[in-house]
């Protein structure tokens, strides 16, 4: 080194000067990476972004093989599973990465969008960010419903009759609609071809519109981080901010370790646990689907439980209905509803702390109620959490307004 | 570029027209993707009435066949099954059947062309489930008072021997019944309605 640029290295340089008059690769680097300044006080919670990204890549890869060998038609589909699982070489494993990697989105997805409740991270000017990413949560439920259907097992077979049937409830228009998305008079190989269609292209198409929707969105205003503080306040004579380090090399070789971390476990699950014990893939799919006998216990997977539970409180079909959808669609207005001149729970005072705290266990207590049997007490328990889940987002109106805040710091503390 | 002499207003009318139109065009063209999800007409021609011997059908046995892709339950039930239909009618929603789904000729507190044979869609009106026949008398997990009667093991719905459903659970509407109609003594038919009835 220290000599002049040898003939290799000038012919690098001079072949990227070209490109980048036809293609901007250097100035797209720069703008997202190498001068792309995140806050530099991110904790373990920051990972989980990234971490939904690679699952998403994991996802895809992984899809587009078991499409090579997977048929979907009515006859064959549970069969053409069993084949990818017993006959297909390693099949077993680009399998279970596919089915493992739905429920490990969802860990990870919960885990982002927690975080964003913990620091105020849907706050403004961040409301859109936010808004693209409720759009994504609920592509993606899409998309698992639909990839649930497919291997036409008997959980497959009638979670997708139950499903569908939700929009049975809307007065008048409820009947022809449930025929509409069957395309049959009950679900067959009609609804089972066009969830296949669904599922490997409108939807993914759709969610990674969104994903760059999301990222433009977030790199427009910047991340967030523990502290709530806009690190974009405080810049120096250069125009950076004094509080934020450039994402690359800092944040790829911190998510880098994270992808690692990330990897040994799925690898677990994937070689020692792909069921998890009937959680990512239940007991009952083992069984072809059968049109005459719906299964005793009949549960959504585990991701869409908390919600499941909100309607199995109600004993009305369309108020059950409603409520559960108005359980999802209630997250969309968060960043209006909190009102705090903090953002970050950690400058909040402790009436954040309570309503979140209590909101988390509201919400995997319904995760748990919502995959159990279902007795008369644990009908009248899931009303009190269903009661507990909305009533986080009314007092946090009313609370965020008034409620006590510490000082928020100026610049980004740790 | 100059815009002297330039008529705005035509300019203007022009782009509305043209944008009204295209956007017409293209609502137009999305009719054809939209109905491709309806049922096709192969599915259509399957809905054939189903012909069903219940010749060897025991008392309190419970046969299943498929009709139009839905479970049809025909239900053989015994005289006391009968008698205990209308000691459950005061926790019925719908003891009368005025709300259901169901012929004329089934309007009935059996809910039966003949009182001993309840023909009955199996799937539960809350989401489409089918329920379990539970006919023992006698307390279960879900009910200290069962009477006998169809149970969903989905969200918890009851119906009696009837197919009448239970107040305060989710489904809204007693079973549907299907038209159906005898042939003869041992022979039904799903989706016929007898003759002279509507």
């Amino acid at each position: 080194m220290g000599k002049p640029a040898s003939g290799l290295a000038r012919q690098a340089s001079a072949l990227m000067t070209w490109v980048d008059k036809r293609l901007p690769v250097t100035e797209f680097w720069n703008a997202h990476l190498a001068k792309y300044y995140a806050p530099k006080n991110f904790n373990f919670w920051y990972y989980m972004g990234s971490l939904a990204l690679l699952v998403l890549v994991i996802q895809i890869a992984t899809g587009i093989f078991l499409t090579m060998h997977y048929k979907p038609s009515a006859n064959e589909a549970f069969a053409s599973v069993e084949y990818i699982m017993r006959d297909v070489e390693w099949g077993w494993l680009i399998r279970y990465m596919h089915s493992s990697g739905a429920s490990f989105f969802f860990i990870v997805v919960y885990l982002h969008m927690f975080r964003a409740l913990l620091y105020g991270s849907h706050r403004k000017p961040r409301e859109l960010l936010w808004v693209f990413g409720m759009f994504i949560y609920l592509v993606l439920m899409a998309e698992a419903f639909l990839g649930y259907v497919l291997p036409w097992g008997q959980m497959s077979y009638w979670g997708a009759q139950v499903i569908i049937n939700l929009f049975g409830a809307i007065p008048t228009i409820g009947e022809p609609l449930t025929e509409w998305i069957r395309g049959d008079y009950f679900i067959s190989d009609a609804t089972l071809n066009r969830f296949f269609a669904l599922h490997v292209i409108a939807v993914p198409l759709a969610l990674l519109g969104l994903v760059a929707l999301h990222l433009t969105s977030l790199h427009e205003v910047g991340s967030n981080n523990p502290d709530g503080v806009e690190i974009k306040e405080h810049k120096d004579e250069d125009g950076i901010p004094v509080d934020g380090i450039p994402f690359h090399p800092y944040y790829t070789v911190k998510d880098i370790f994270g992808a690692a971390m990330f990897l040994i476990i799925f690898a677990f699950v994937i070689f020692f646990w792909p069921e998890a014990g009937g959680l990512f893939l239940e007991h009952d799919n083992f069984i072809p689907a059968d049109p005459l006998v719906t299964p005793e216990h009949i549960k959504p997977v585990w991701y869409f439980t908390p919600f499941y539970a909100i309607l199995k409180a109600v004993p009305d079909k369309l108020m059950g209905v409603l409520l559960m959808g108005m359980s999802v669609m209630v997250l969309f207005f968060v960043p209006w509803l909190d009102r705090s001149p903090a953002k970050s729970i950690r400058y909040k005072g402790a009436w954040y702390r309570i309503l979140l705290f209590t909101f988390a266990i509201a919400f995997i207590r319904l995760g748990m109620l919502g995959m159990a049997e279902g007795t008369p007490a644990q009908t009248w328990e899931m009303r009190l959490w269903t009661f507990v889940y909305f009533a986080f987002f009314i007092l946090l109106f009313f609370f965020s307004k008034g409620g006590k805040t510490k000082p928020v710091p100026d610049r980004v503390k740790h | 570029m100059s815009s002297d002499g330039v008529n705005k207003d035509r300019r203007r009318f022009l782009i509305a027209t043209t944008s009204v139109v295209g956007g017409v065009g293209a609502g137009l063209a999305t009719v054809p993707f939209i109905k491709s999800f309806q049922p096709s007409a192969k599915a259509q021609a399957v809905g054939a009435p189903v012909e069903v011997n219940i010749g060897k059908l025991e008392q309190g046995q419970l046969l299943k066949v498929q009709w139009r892709g839905q479970t049809i339950g025909i239900l053989r039930r015994s005289p006391e099954t009968l008698e205990n239909l209308d000691s459950v009618t005061a926790e019925l929603r719908d003891p009368d059947s005025d709300e259901s789904d169901q012929p004329e000729y089934t309007s009935n507190t059996y809910r039966a062309l003949e009182p001993e044979f309840l023909v009955v869609n199996m799937h539960c009106t809350h989401l489409g489930c089918v329920p379990q026949m539970i006919p023992q008398v006698g307390p279960q997990p879900f009910d200290e008072n069962w009477k006998g009667g169809f149970y969903c093991p989905c969200h918890k719905s009851k119906f009696d021997s009837a197919g009448r459903v239970y107040k305060a659970v989710p489904a809204p509407t007693n079973l549907k019944i299907p038209p159906y109609s005898f042939l003869d003594d041992r022979t039904l038919i799903i989706g016929v309605n007898p003759e002279g009835a509507a």
